[in-house]
């Protein structure tokens, strides 16, 4: 039987001219162009820094299921995050399509292998909802973005022009598939309709359906030319977008896949300085950190390509809120535009210059408290906290540190704390306990237990009041535990996080000798800086709890009671800050809520922002002698939160959460409307004797 | 230009309690750690500045013992070029004018352009580097706060009593002594120290700087320390004490109580 319309395969232009030739041409440009952007986009990959990412292929299968193809934390964001999913999935149906459709033009029969039966049925079906699905998210992004223009995306002026225009001209392109994929077949519909012969069924209310209907009395010649200029539209843009897609932002659509796969598996730590380089090998270094842009590894570079330029990172970090001059976003765009310019499509690569000042500025790259808000948001796993560590190191190691950082670092060197204390007054908070005997190593004492003060605990006035309550937790749970005193230097979670590696490794190697000198078998600490570097940081310790996770196993064993809120407190009003350490970068979130709850009749409510959302109080360790350029304090903006949850005593389970957020309420003027407390304070003040 | 800066080893005294030895004479310095005075390390920040610009070597020496050695390595990983290290039994007890008897035969040893010293060190004195100048029959200039170089003299800028600030021509070779906030003074990492530990540094006795022993040391001294002690509260003055918050509370309760705080 004579086709109703002639096939793009078959079609004639200008009666003589066989379209098939734009049907191979196109694909063999497109796809030829395509290799060759990519070739020169995977080039600064090949010449960048080793990256350990080849590892534990299951976990990173996982990932891709759940972060990539589950899109799990688009819907963070819900309208953006809907309107993601829609397009997302509506690409990977209509990608089928589109192959097909491609092959069509030059073997007119072709059906993808696979759909030829049933599933053929059920897949064209679905395709057509899709494309219908996928044009009205686009037509909603393009209104909200043009129009409604969410404050996430704007552009400061220090940070160059801002994407709306690119953004709206890929909704369009998208927009432009959808339509002409919906018009070619609706155009054959029609016609088949019009000679009477059996319609291919279109799905109602679909794109293709709404084109068929309106064009049904066109005549057999218009529809046949609807027919093939749809079909090259098409064929024409769907090469178009595939060599566009590596020129800016929606080159996540290729890489986010693979910046998925490669994404970090562990939390709580900082990549080694160089991969391959052990740390006892860490002396032989030529050079620390990363400086010029080929000191970045290969996963930095990817995903400086694969920022979508959405503003989810931005808009939960802590220091872009309160106007610090760092927005984890721009880490990204700004990197990427250097690869861009300096790795060009076409001529020499050029540049090697540093980046601080250049590029990055010291204050954006020191104003950040490696909370990792921006990491959790993140919907293609991009990371930040490794690149700005690495960054600090390659400052260090070039003298350039801010000279407020600078006497707490020496003091970490010589004392072994930032306050340049003496040594031997590390264990003196205990002079004052009353009713508990702390067993001291330094003395030759043995205990099973090892409670890790750390330096603030151990040296500044207020956190000493947390050193005694968890002294207090451990004695009536019945732990026989015992302090390092003047053997124990700092953690130095934040000394590694500053950037000051081998001073890292000088604190670790003395605390590991000194621990397991002591002979204990298991370490506790109230501190969540100092749980982190222990458990993620430090190498061959005993297992390592935070008091949380004590009181809970305690009250759960029996061996701790407590006793109920006291008249004075029971108009109290308590909420949960979440401390960046113990939250999102170790994922203990029940622990100190359900010890909190095991206070009877306490009254506890939630912020807005908790669990992996926490708001950062202003962050631990050296960043607290660091000052930052910045609007207003974290810690106020957080105190805030916890007022418009009604809350009125803020709990936490951190010491700089506290130095922070005591700070915060004289700041805030709330002094005598909110507290705030810390959680092994509160449940020393329950405990039943 | 080439650039010799007299560095000295202190008590870091920011957080370390001070207290009076047995003697009576000194301080207690079993518990005290160590640094490059404050004022010196300005003065080798501004050295290495200076020769970056206009290119030279910095040299940093020092009169102490066998344990001064680890600040010049300090300030070398800072990106001196070369230390030098003035030790000599002889050298004890010296007063200001017998250190900058040694540091002028080491000046003497070398050729400098400009030779820079810290405002004042420990002890408080600011006597060496005026001194040093006035036995070299150098030109001297003190606190000083900014320096350009020119054509075989510098401009000199010095902070002024009442936040004034001048600027003077000085001719080479000078003696400067350095006051702090000149610059900003570059951080020194373990890495940076644990390059320039196995580098050499020479030391000079006093047979080396042709010092006759009667010049130095504390035959020599004719400043000498009599006593040293803890003025006893006067009248009038009282020492708050008790913890930093109750320190700062009974503080603002005077202040309010005498009309200073309203």
């Amino acid at each position: 039987m004579e086709p109703v319309l002639i096939s793009p395969a078959m079609f004639k232009l200008f009666g003589f001219f066989p379209t098939i030739i734009f049907s191979m041409l196109l694909p063999v440009a497109g796809v030829g162009l395509f290799t060759y952007i990519m070739a020169r986009r995977i080039a600064p990959l090949v010449k960048a820094n080793p990256d350990s990412r080849f590892d534990r292929p299951k976990e990173r299968i996982v990932n891709v299921l759940k972060i990539w193809l589950g899109q799990y934390r688009h819907p963070r964001y819900m309208m953006a995050g809907v309107l993601h999913i829609t397009i997302f999935f509506g690409f990977l149906i209509l990608s089928v399509r589109s192959t097909e459709l491609v092959i069509k033009g030059i073997s007119e029969g072709f059906i993808m292998p696979g759909l030829g039966g049933i599933l053929g049925d059920i897949y064209y079906f679905f395709k057509d909802y899709a494309a219908t699905a996928v044009f009205f998210a686009v037509v909603i992004a393009v209104v909200r973005r043009g129009i409604f223009r969410p404050a996430r995306y704007d552009y400061p002026a220090s940070y160059g022009h801002d994407h709306t225009n690119e953004a709206i001209f890929v909704l369009a392109v998208i927009g432009t598939l959808m339509v002409s994929e919906s018009l070619y077949e609706a155009a054959l519909v029609a016609a088949e309709i019009q000679k009477g012969h059996a319609a291919t069924f279109l799905a109602p209310g679909t794109l293709a359906w709404f084109f068929k209907n309106i064009l049904l009395d066109n005549s057999i010649s218009s529809l046949q030319n609807m027919h093939i200029a749809a079909y090259y539209v098409h064929d024409l843009t769907f090469f178009f977008f595939l060599c566009f897609l590596p020129m800016g932002k929606h080159f996540h659509v290729i890489t986010s896949l693979f910046n998925v796969y490669f994404m970090r598996l562990e939390r709580g730590n900082v990549r080694p300085v160089r991969y391959g380089v052990s740390d006892e090998q860490l002396d032989n270094l030529e050079s620390f950190g990363v400086k010029k842009f080929s000191d970045f590894t290969w996963k930095d570079i990817l995903d400086f390509y694969t920022c979508a330029d959405c503003g989810r990172c931005s808009d939960q970090c802590p220091a872009n809120a309160v106007k610090r001059p760092l927005s984890p976003r721009f880490i990204s765009i700004k990197g990427r535009d250097y690869a861009f310019s300096h790795f060009p499509l076409m001529g020499e690569f050029v540049g090697q210059e540093p980046l601080i000042g250049d590029v990055y500025s010291d204050a954006e790259i020191w104003s950040c408290t490696t909370c990792g808000a921006c990491e959790q948001e993140c919907p293609i796993g991009i990371e930040y906290i490794n690149k700005i560590v690495d960054m600090r190191r390659g400052m260090v190691d070039d003298g350039n540190v801010p000279q407020s950082l600078q006497k707490p670092m020496s003091s970490l060197e010589k004392r072994g704390n930032p306050y340049g204390k003496m040594e031997k007054k590390r264990s003196e908070w205990t002079k004052d306990l009353e009713g508990c005997d702390v067993k001291l190593f330094e003395n030759g004492d043995a205990a099973d237990t090892l409670y890790f003060v750390d330096s603030i605990t151990s040296f500044d006035d207020r956190m000493q009041l947390v050193a005694r309550a968890t002294a207090k937790i451990l004695c009536a749970a019945g732990v026989d535990f015992g302090i390092l005193g003047k053997d124990e230097k700092d953690s130095g979670n934040e000394v590694k996080r500053f950037g000051e590696e081998m001073l890292f490794q000088d604190l670790k190697s003395h605390n590991t000798e000194v621990i397991k000198e002591s002979g204990v078998k298991k370490i506790v600490t109230s501190d969540p800086h100092a749980y982190n570097a222990l458990k993620n940081e430090y190498k061959d310790l005993p297992p390592v709890e935070h008091i949380s996770q004590v009181v809970v196993n305690a009250v759960a064993a029996g061996k701790l009671r407590l006793k109920g809120v006291t008249d004075e407190e029971a108009g109290r009003v308590y909420t949960y800050h979440d401390p960046c350490y113990l939250g999102r970068h170790n994922c203990l979130y029940e622990e100190p809520r359900s010890a909190i709850d095991a206070i009877p009749g306490i009254r506890r409510v939630e912020m807005l922002k908790s669990r992996d959302r926490s708001f950062c109080c202003g962050g631990g360790g050296l960043m607290l002698f660091y000052e930052p350029e910045e609007e207003q304090r974290m810690g106020v903006l957080r105190v805030k939160m916890a007022q418009k949850a009604g809350a009125n005593v803020i709990v936490t389970a951190c010491p700089f959460c506290l130095v922070n957020m005591e700070d915060a309420i004289k700041v805030a003027g709330l002094e005598g409307k909110m507290q705030a407390i810390d959680l092994s304070e509160l449940i020393s003040e329950h405990i039943e004797q | 230009m080439e650039i010799l800066v007299c560095v000295k080893r202190v008590p870091d005294t920011s957080e370390n309690e001070i207290t009076i030895n047995k003697g009576g004479n000194d301080i207690e310095r079993d518990d005290l750690v160590y640094s490059v005075n404050e004022w010196d390390n300005y003065a080798v920040e501004e050295a290495i500045q200076i020769v970056d610009k206009v290119g030279g070597s910095v040299t940093v020496v020092t009169v102490g013992d066998s344990e001064s050695e680890e600040i010049l390595r300090r300030e070398m990983a800072m990106g001196a070029n070369n230390g030098l290290l003035l030790t000599d039994d002889a050298f004890e007890g010296s007063d200001g004018k017998g250190i900058a008897t040694i540091l002028k035969a080491a000046v003497g040893k070398g050729k400098y352009d400009l030779i820079l010293t810290g405002a004042q060190a420990d002890e408080g004195a600011a006597q060496v580097g005026g001194m040093l100048a006035a036995m070299m029959d150098y030109p001297y200039a003190s606190l000083v706060n900014r320096i350009e170089v020119g054509d075989g003299k510098l401009k000199v800028g010095r902070e002024i009593e009442g936040g004034n600030q001048e600027m003077n021509e000085i001719e080479l070779p000078c003696v400067l002594s350095i006051q702090t906030g000149i610059n900003e003074p570059r951080y020194v990492g373990i890495r940076g120290i644990r390059k320039v530990a196995s580098v050499e540094i020479p030391a000079m006795g006093a047979g080396d700087l042709g010092l006759d022993a009667g010049s130095i040391g504390a035959g020599a001294a004719k400043v000498k320390r009599v006593d040293y002690f803890v003025p006893d509260t006067g009248e009038g003055a009282e020492m708050l004490t008790g913890s930093t918050e109750e320190i700062i509370a009974k503080l603002i309760e005077y202040l309010k109580s005498k009309g200073g705080l309203k």
